[in-house]
């Protein structure tokens, strides 16, 4: 990732775009790349009706045809067109996955700098439960959240937001631990700021970092846990398609029509590589030691 | 320096006052007492130099004077007090009124003690519109001339610089800057200069002695460098395993130690002690706060410790000429009838 091994791109009159284009972010050519991916990625989450027509539209007659040039990615078993459903499981497996991050975050993150600032019976105390949580295996927690709830997208998103909460508050904390030796936070309590102040104002900001990478992280493992979620049929519920579950209807006629298996493993592999990229991206042009290199 | 004012002063003229101070931390290994029954008063545009190695209780002492010690791990008897206001045992809320406005501290690190994630100026201005509530481009305007008044080049320039932009000795400046934001009638600092080179900490020494003098601000100098203390203080207090030592002027502290330990550190530092080949050492090292010897805790590297300093500690009593020391010898020190010779390393 260090700037001297990319080409430099000089601009003669560096206006807005010019900036831009030289902030780390564009000058890094693997999250351009990631940039490249995530942003059709982002338009099938929000306007499919752009690029695909009724994903639910069967057609007996034209079962598992390969590609064509009207089915550009062929059909499935029930002659659906794979392309449609591909466009329109990217609602359920990224929004899905981003809210899981979201919610491990909105709890995890004032775990960790809580337990990581306070120290003592409020750390214990917090971590234990953590540490509980984390002794399940995260499917199947998840799995069993949704045996008690009911199936569905909204419990399993729930359920996996609540089982990336112990990875979040650790890493959170580590941070704020290394955070709160240095001498800023001591300078702070000598200038009569208040622990919430300092935690909420100078300590959390220098988290984003961490915390970018982290959701990076936990959001391509989410788009993996929910598409397996799906596979195995908890997730979302048919005819409404979404990548895992593709995955798992594909996976009967794996050798005979491999084309929705391969598209929609592609799909998660495109998104979880975009995801990462981006995200590498991001945490260089947070920081300003890295902003101005 | 004509008058002593080595003593305790009268409570009326003190700015801050402690007395008989003890921090008491709880570990795992069982209590230790880091610092033991200190006493000193500092007036108002008085310079004090805390003088003392690792572990003697300086940095302690400030911070208990702060209130910044964790209250969950300590504890703290004794009595502080500014202005006559009783700091021990304030509650948290009514503290974080004095921090800052009444008492500042610079710290050591100039490195790590400003937030890299905010401009030098933003940083300034918060305390300032922390304290005082004042707008947003008042506070830019004061911290601009407090930029210019701890001589910062370009201090339009400098608001808007982060940490990482800036070096050591501007850094410093910064953090001065931020601890003067408040007017505080006290500003402890804590080993300022021991991370900047030679260069940049006669600079910002001379800072403070420009600051102490033109703001009628007392200065509680924290340091191990008896260098720094003779350059900067009227007074100091050394301080050795959380006792006080010896407390006396400057100058005829260094020219005539009331205090064996006092001694060995004045012979052995090269800007105090006369040209010599070899510079003598203190044999030894400081005791650890959690086991300190019975008696004087200085007895063990002591070369004039008598079988009295191993068994009973040394109160610190008052000279004729108002100097204090705690040692059962002192008077022979200062009559100059002891001498006291150090092992010289070969």
């Amino acid at each position: 990732m260090s700037a001297e091994e990319l080409p430099r791109v000089t601009f003669t009159r560096p206006g807005r775009v010019g900036r831009l284009a030289s902030s780390p972010l564009a000058r890094n050519r693997a999250s351009i790349i990631g940039l490249l991916i995530l942003v059709p990625l982002l338009v099938m989450v929000f306007f499919p009706f752009l690029l695909a027509g009724d994903p639910n539209a069967q057609n007996l007659s034209q079962s598992l045809q390969p590609p064509s040039p009207e089915h550009i990615l062929g059909t499935d078993k029930l002659g659906r067109d794979v392309w449609a459903r591909i466009v329109y499981g990217a609602r359920p497996t990224l929004l899905g996955a981003f809210v899981v991050v979201l919610i491990s975050g909105v709890i995890g993150i004032p775990l960790g700098l809580l337990a990581g600032y306070r120290g003592g019976k409020t750390e214990a105390g917090i971590m234990r439960v953590l540490d509980a949580l984390l002794a399940f295996p995260a499917l199947l927690l998840a799995i069993l959240v949704v045996a008690t709830f009911g199936r569905g997208l909204g419990t399993v998103v729930v359920a996996l937001g609540v089982i990336y909460v112990p990875a979040m508050a650790r890493l959170v904390r580590s941070v704020t631990l290394v955070h709160a030796r240095l001498a800023y936070v001591d300078a702070g309590r000598a200038l009569g700021y208040s622990d919430r102040r300092i935690m909420l104002r100078h300590i959390l900001p220098n988290l984003v970092a961490a915390v970018v990478v982290q959701s990076t992280i936990d959001l391509a493992y989410a788009i993996l846990d929910i598409a397996a979620l799906s596979f195995l049929g908890l997730g979302q519920q048919p005819p409404d398609p979404d990548w895992g579950s593709m995955l798992a209807d594909a996976r009967s006629y794996l050798l005979q029509a491999p084309w929705p298996a391969l598209s929609a493993g592609f799909a998660i592999m495109l998104a979880v590589i975009s995801v990462n990229l981006v995200g590498d991206g991001l945490r260089a042009q947070l920081d300003p030691r890295e902003r101005e290199r | 320096m004509t008058a002593m004012r080595a003593g305790r002063g009268t409570a009326g003229d003190a700015l801050l006052s402690v007395h008989a101070l003890e921090v008491e931390f709880r570990t795992s290994a069982g209590p230790v007492r880091a610092v033991n029954g200190i006493s000193f008063d500092i007036a108002a545009g008085e310079t004090i130099g805390l003088v003392g190695e690792s572990g003697s209780g300086k940095s302690v002492t400030s911070r208990a004077i702060m209130g910044l010690l964790p209250p969950k791990t300590s504890t703290i008897l004794g009595s502080v007090t500014l202005n006559g206001d009783e700091l021990v045992g304030l509650p948290e809320k009514t503290y974080r009124k004095i921090r800052g406005e009444r008492v500042a501290m610079v710290f050591q690190d100039p490195l790590t003690a400003l937030n890299p994630l905010y401009k030098a100026g933003e940083q300034v201005a918060e305390a300032l519109r922390f304290h005082f509530g004042v707008s947003r481009s008042e506070a830019s305007a004061r911290t601009r001339d407090l930029f210019a008044d701890v001589g910062l080049p370009d201090p339009d320039g400098v608001v808007e610089k982060y940490p990482h932009e800036l070096s050591g000795g501007m850094r410093q400046r910064v953090l001065i800057a931020m601890a003067l934001a408040c007017e505080p009638q006290l500003l402890i600092a804590d080993e300022p200069t021991t991370a900047l080179d030679v260069t940049i900490q006669a600079q910002i020494l001379e800072l403070l002695r420009d600051l102490v003098r033109d703001r009628g601000m007392a200065l509680l100098l924290i340091t191990h460098d008896l260098g720094v203390v003779r350059e900067l203080c009227e007074r100091a207090i050394v301080l050795y395993a959380g006792r006080i030592a010896e407390v006396a002027p400057v100058e005829s502290l260094f020219a005539a130690p009331y205090h064996p330990y006092t001694a060995g550190l004045a012979a052995s530092n090269p800007q105090i002690a006369s040209r010599r080949a070899r510079l003598p050492q203190i044999p030894g090292g400081p005791p650890n706060p959690a086991s300190v010897p019975p008696g004087c805790p200085f007895s063990p590297r002591c070369p004039a410790a008598l079988d009295r300093c191993r068994e009973e500690v040394p109160p610190l009593v008052a000279s004729a000429d108002g100097r204090l020391a705690a040692c059962h010898r002192t008077a022979e020190l200062a009559a100059g009838t002891l001498s006291l010779d150090w092992e010289v390393p070969s």
